[in-house]
């Protein structure tokens, strides 16, 4: 049973299978944006005014997931301006990640009382 | 299960794991948790891009190759950002927090035209992709995916650097662009945005286009930047930190990728959330606030609301109302940020609780350059979490507080967007301040604020102008106060 399930899960999430139709495709990333655009307003509505700078710098760091495309396109070596370009994409992708990320992790110390 | 599905497996994981990392945003205890898994969740992301088919037949014709080419990339970029992030001064967060998101916003731009540049090639040669061919037709998703990844992109960088400059206050950004012009030069952008993005998704091959594209976003991002004055500056940061979302999304679109376009819709719907409670706090339109109208709307003369009616008060005079005392509330604004005045502020707090006073502090939903950023700043000097008020819980307050201190704060605290409808500012939710029984203002001049309208609670009955610099005046005061204890 939760090997079928994880199938189906992954079902649903893969990509384009060869024969898939364009539109189907488009339509199938088109629903994850939407759901995933509308579990983030349900979500974030929910964090308090104080906490917005660390929000913002989280999910700052989250949009680097750009990283992701860039590592792909930088190593399938498919063309010499591909790779070129995905260098510095990937280069600038994790400065935004890794900055990201440590920049909140050093605000919200700071929002912790500390132990004495 | 094909590796391919494991592939998704992984990447739906990491989507997971972002939803709980911005469920757990929403308290301070469990906000340290979320960034964790978000972090987690980016690690799985990145380690399963790494197993991408493409990847590994790269690696299976070429060695190790693409694998040293990745690897020295990630090294540069994270030991850049780690650095970045460790050395930046906790001030600085806001233009910090700008810079990353410029980066985040051009990494999207060139993985779209990386991508482009790779599906040309495969389309091209000798091999001649299917795939490759069937994505360059026109108005594909790809096509269509691409120019708008490489517009916004384009537009989230150079929008992000000007908003970099002026939080930095570089001298060359000081001044608000105010040029009527600028909206004809907008107007000739925006044709020329459409008429490429029209040409991009016509051509997708046509590379060329695609890069102008990205060219009229970069510029764009400049024009609609530069005439945005530092007190909206909250709404932009906000903004352009949804249109990094929205780039990585789009780049998802190209690249078929599930977990950026989770990820993107995500950071997109935080920024835009944000962008409206900032407008909100602010009482202004997302349109005034990027095409400007207020600030350079014709400003009342000072001089009549003040004639003869300031009271100024110097640091004796107003420690022995504070020695008298029983509540306080302090109301910082950003000039206690320029001022750096969060440490002299919490040791004035330190001392009149010694005295049995209760200090809490009003924190304006836009006070300061970025939102949350007294937080931030007060947390820096150790100011207890519980003491920070939002304005709906601490205005009904005010009546029975018998000082609020006002640092650094203008149009936050002016009363006549309560009382005069003809005012710029009118109908600006405003902290009550001027019920307190005793206002203190410390400020140097009696100079407007951003919005260039004059302060009534200046000239009111119950307040005490205080001119000076923020942090100085508040370590004097200190010492007035400290004999008596």
């Amino acid at each position: 049973m939760p090997a079928m399930l994880t199938t189906l899960i992954a079902d649903a999430a893969a990509l384009p299978a060869a024969g898939e139709d364009p539109y189907s495709r488009f339509v199938r990333l088109l629903t994850v944006f939407l759901l995933a655009m509308w579990v983030g307003f349900e979500v974030i509505t929910k964090v308090p005014q104080r906490l917005h700078t660390p929000l913002t710098s989280g999910s700052n760091a989250i949009s680097g997931v750009t990283a992701v495309g860039a590592l792909v396109v930088t190593a399938s070596l498919a063309s010499t301006a591909g790779t070129a370009i995905g260098f510095v994409a990937t280069t600038l992708a994790m400065v935004n990640v890794v900055g990201g990320f440590v920049v909140t992790a050093r605000m919200l110390q700071m929002f912790n009382p500390k132990k004495k | 299960m094909t590796s391919h599905a494991w592939i998704n497996l992984a990447y739906l994981a990491a989507s997971m794991l972002f939803i709980v990392a911005f469920k757990l945003m929403s308290g301070p205890r469990t906000a340290v948790r979320g960034n964790a898994i978000g972090a987690a969740g980016m690690a799985i992301a990145i380690i399963a891009a790494c197993f991408d088919p493409k990847v590994t037949s790269a690696v299976a014709e070429q060695g190790a190759w693409p694998l040293i080419l990745i690897g020295s990339a990630a090294a540069i970029g994270g030991s850049i950002g780690g650095t970045m992030a460790l050395r930046y001064p906790m001030t600085g967060m806001p233009q910090m927090v700008a810079l990353l998101n410029g980066f985040g916003g051009a990494a999207s731009a060139l993985v779209a035209g990386a991508e482009l540049a790779s599906t040309v090639a495969a389309a091209g040669g000798v091999s001649r992709c299917a795939t490759a061919e069937a994505s360059l037709v026109s108005w594909s998703q790809f096509g269509i995916a691409t120019a708008l990844t490489g517009l916004i992109g384009g537009l989230t960088l150079f929008g992000s650097l000007v908003a970099f400059g002026k939080l930095e206050e570089l001298k060359q950004f000081k001044k608000a662009w105010t040029d009527p012009r600028r909206h004809w030069i907008n107007a000739i952008l925006a044709i020329a945005m459409v008429g490429l993005v029209i040409a991009v998704c016509n051509a997708p091959s046509q590379q060329l286009f695609f890069w102008l594209l990205v060219g009229v976003g970069c510029i764009l991002g400049c024009t609609l930047t530069l005439p945005i004055g530092g007190a909206d500056m909250p709404v932009v940061i906000c903004l352009l930190n949804s249109y990094s979302g929205l780039a990585a999304a789009a780049a998802g679109f190209v690249i078929d990728n599930s977990v950026l376009v989770i990820a993107g819709s995500l950071v997109g719907a935080s920024g835009l959330i944000l962008t409206a409670i900032m407008c909100e706090a602010m009482n202004r339109s997302l349109v005034g606030v990027l095409f400007g109208g207020l600030g350079t709307t014709a400003v009342a003369d000072g001089d009549d609301v003040y004639a003869g009616k300031i009271k100024s008060a110097g640091a004796e005079e107003i420690a022995m109302i504070l020695e008298g005392a029983d509540r306080v509330v302090i109301v910082p604004g950003y000039g206690l940020a320029v001022a750096q005045a969060q440490h002299a502020v919490r040791e004035l707090s330190d001392v009149l609780e010694a005295r049995g006073c209760e200090v809490e502090y009003a924190i304006h939903p836009v006070a300061g350059r970025m939102p949350g950023h007294m937080n931030v700043l007060l947390a820096e000097a150790d100011v207890a979490y519980e003491k920070l008020r939002e304005m709906d819980d601490i205005n009904p307050t005010f009546a029975e507080t018998d000082v609020a201190i006002v640092i650094g704060a203008n149009d936050v605290v002016n009363p006549s967007a309560r009382t005069d409808p003809s005012s710029p500012i009118a109908g600006m939710p405003i902290l009550d301040v001027d019920k307190a029984r005793t206002v203190v203002v410390v400020k140097r001049s009696l100079s407007p604020g951003f919005a260039g309208v004059p302060n009534p609670l200046f000239a009111a009955d119950n307040t005490l102008m205080y001119f000076a610099d923020g942090k100085k005046a508040i370590l004097d005061l200190t010492a007035a106060i400290q004999p008596a204890d």
